[in-house]
């Protein structure tokens, strides 16, 4: 194996020629977007953190409340059908869009976060032994780290890194040095939500494989960008968030590997997640609903279906080339405003990315950019091994969604010029 | 004054610049370290007293514009108080950035009045000074 020059995933590159993206229809979809903020229209530059809800969204979750509201898998009355059906259509929809094998293998969540301690508590904590390693990227939102601390604090297992070349890339040569007999958790981001580095999951996951290693995937910031295929990529383990795929928040994924769910045991005890149950002991429901104790969040799954809807009728070809573009204009734009430095400048990258202003702090220049309606992120991002990594304490992040235009671009630039021109 | 003007007034970009006070306190009586760690910006600060008495104070450490102006001007507005008159104009500082108080603040410290317009930055305004609330406290620990 030569890993240091795997080439790009094939689903974050659809060349510049393609179909047309029509981005004013799709913005006329997104209410909020009409909005002003300090007296300017909204340019919303942070869809990394959360994206914007279409209308087809927001009303779907109005009208389940207004006519359809009822707890899943528990009534005989028709509300509750309803809302069973509703809700096992979505896991369906869930499943297709995303082409796991088969939908048992989608588990709901509170959000990505819940599912990497889902399967860090679950997984991690049956299989691990003393001296078992997890290999953990430095590109790595908190969100999965920290599962993997508690879980190693717990079971002794040791974690090791993954480090993060100058250019943003994953560095896979020492990936393949640091694989062993030991490894058993490959812990890597689809998609950094820092840089918007893109990782080359099939490639890592062959890799892991070979020593037996499972891959466990945040994909939090690459559904809402590529066109994901989970049999395609082959990791074990993927996790993503309603709310960054133009859903509600509070719902998110945990896919599984069939074979690895069965294996496992709960995550948390109560209703709906039992076969049978006797004071002093219980058995388990098969998964999905082994890992889905209690009433879940039922109006943020049909939210979440109304998203899937809605994003299903994309021209997905179109928007992938249409958002790779749009972060290609946004680097050579950025590189003109002086004493700008983008991190990871080098990496294939989904529409995200940090960049440092010298001599101005990301805060200052946020709050700048807010008077004049611009919303950009500002802070470590919950990735300080990655800030540490850059020597860096914080950046500013824009990130672009399917509502984003060129037009919004100009303004972040026009906007750290008069950054500049406050702070000298 | 526009909100942006407001906010980062000459005053606060020369205290951010060239900071007074910007040095570790030798024969400090007390010291407090000021961190916020939604975004990494941390202070120390440190306090020379006599009996009640302010003699000196510093800081030292990094942060964005707003917390090292604020920082600075902290140092510069209580050294030579009591106690007691450092804790009433932290009480004072903290109502005008939280938007709560008419009333001017004493000196330049009134240009951090165009802080409330912006709640997010209030905590950055007032990290240093609850550095030196802390710095006190311990002391009389």
């Amino acid at each position: 194996m030569t890993p240091l020059a795997v080439p790009p995933p094939r689903e974050s590159r659809t060349g510049r020629s393609g179909p047309v993206w029509d981005v004013a229809r799709v913005r006329a979809d997104f209410p909020i977007l009409q909005r002003s903020i300090r007296g300017h229209p909204l340019v919303y530059l942070d869809s990394a953190a959360t994206a914007q809800k279409p209308r087809q969204v927001i009303e779907a979750v109005t009208r389940y409340y207004e006519t359809g509201n009822a707890n899943v898998h528990r009534g005989v009355h028709a509300l509750s059908q309803e809302a069973t059906t509703e809700y096992e259509r979505v896991r369906h929809l869930a499943a297709r869009f995303f082409n796991a094998a088969d939908p048992s293998e989608i588990i709901y969540t509170a959000g990505t976060t819940a599912s990497l301690n889902l399967v860090a508590q679950s997984y991690g904590g049956s299989v691990l032994q003393p001296g078992d390693e997890i290999l953990v990227s430095e590109m790595e939102h908190h969100s999965n780290i920290i599962p993997w601390h508690l879980v190693a604090e717990r079971t002794g297992a040791v974690i090791r890194s993954i480090p993060v070349m100058e250019s943003g890339g994953l560095d896979l040569g020492e990936l393949e040095q640091r694989l062993g007999t030991r490894t058993r958790i490959v812990a890597v981001t689809h998609a950094s939500n820092v840089m918007g580095a893109i990782n080359p999951i099939n490639a890592i996951a062959a890799m892991a494989h070979e020593v037996g290693a499972v891959v466990v995937v945040d994909g939090a910031q690459s559904a809402p960008h590529l066109r994901v295929d989970l049999q395609a990529i082959d990791c074990d383990f993927f996790a993503c968030s309603g709310h960054k795929l133009y859903g509600p928040t509070g719902i998110g994924l945990l896919y599984g590997k069939r074979a690895l769910l069965e294996a496992m045991p709960p995550w948390q005890g109560g209703g709906g997640m039992i076969r049978g149950v006797q004071i002093d002991r219980s058995s388990y429901a098969a998964p999905p609903e082994r890992f889905e104790a209690g009433t879940p969040p039922i109006a943020e799954v049909v939210g979440l279906g109304a998203a899937l809807d809605y994003v299903s009728g994309w021209d997905w070809d179109a928007l992938v080339g249409y958002e790779q573009e749009l972060a290609a204009e946004a680097t050579t734009a950025l590189a003109g405003v002086p004493g700008l430095r983008i991190l990871g400048e080098g990496a294939d990258r989904v529409s995200v990315l940090s960049f440092t202003l010298e001599g101005v702090h990301p805060h200052d220049a946020g709050t700048v950019l807010d008077t004049l309606g611009i919303a950009v992120r500002a802070g470590h991002h919950c990735a300080q091994p990655l800030m540490r990594r850059f020597g860096v304490t914080a950046t500013l992040r824009a990130s672009f969604g399917a509502y984003s235009t060129a037009a919004e671009l100009g303004s972040l630039v026009d906007g750290l010029r008069q950054v500049r021109k406050v702070f000298g | 004054m526009s909100e942006l003007d407001e906010l980062y007034q000459s005053v606060i970009l020369d205290h951010n610049k060239s900071p007074r006070n910007f040095r570790k306190l030798a024969e400090a009586s007390a010291h407090a370290e000021g961190r916020n760690p939604l975004c990494g910006d941390v202070y120390d600060v440190w306090v020379r007293l006599d009996g009640d008495l302010i003699q000196d104070v510093s800081f030292e450490g990094q942060g964005c514009a707003i917390s090292k102006a604020s920082a600075s001007m902290m140092t510069q507005a209580i050294k030579g108080k009591t106690i007691a008159e450092a804790r009433a104009l932290f009480d004072r500082f903290h109502q005008v950035v939280t938007g709560t108080a008419t009333e001017a603040l004493p000196g330049k410290l009134e240009v951090f009045r165009g802080v409330s317009a912006f709640p997010i930055r209030v905590k950055c305004a007032t990290l240093s000074w609850h550095a030196m609330k802390a710095a006190l406290e311990n002391r009389e620990r």
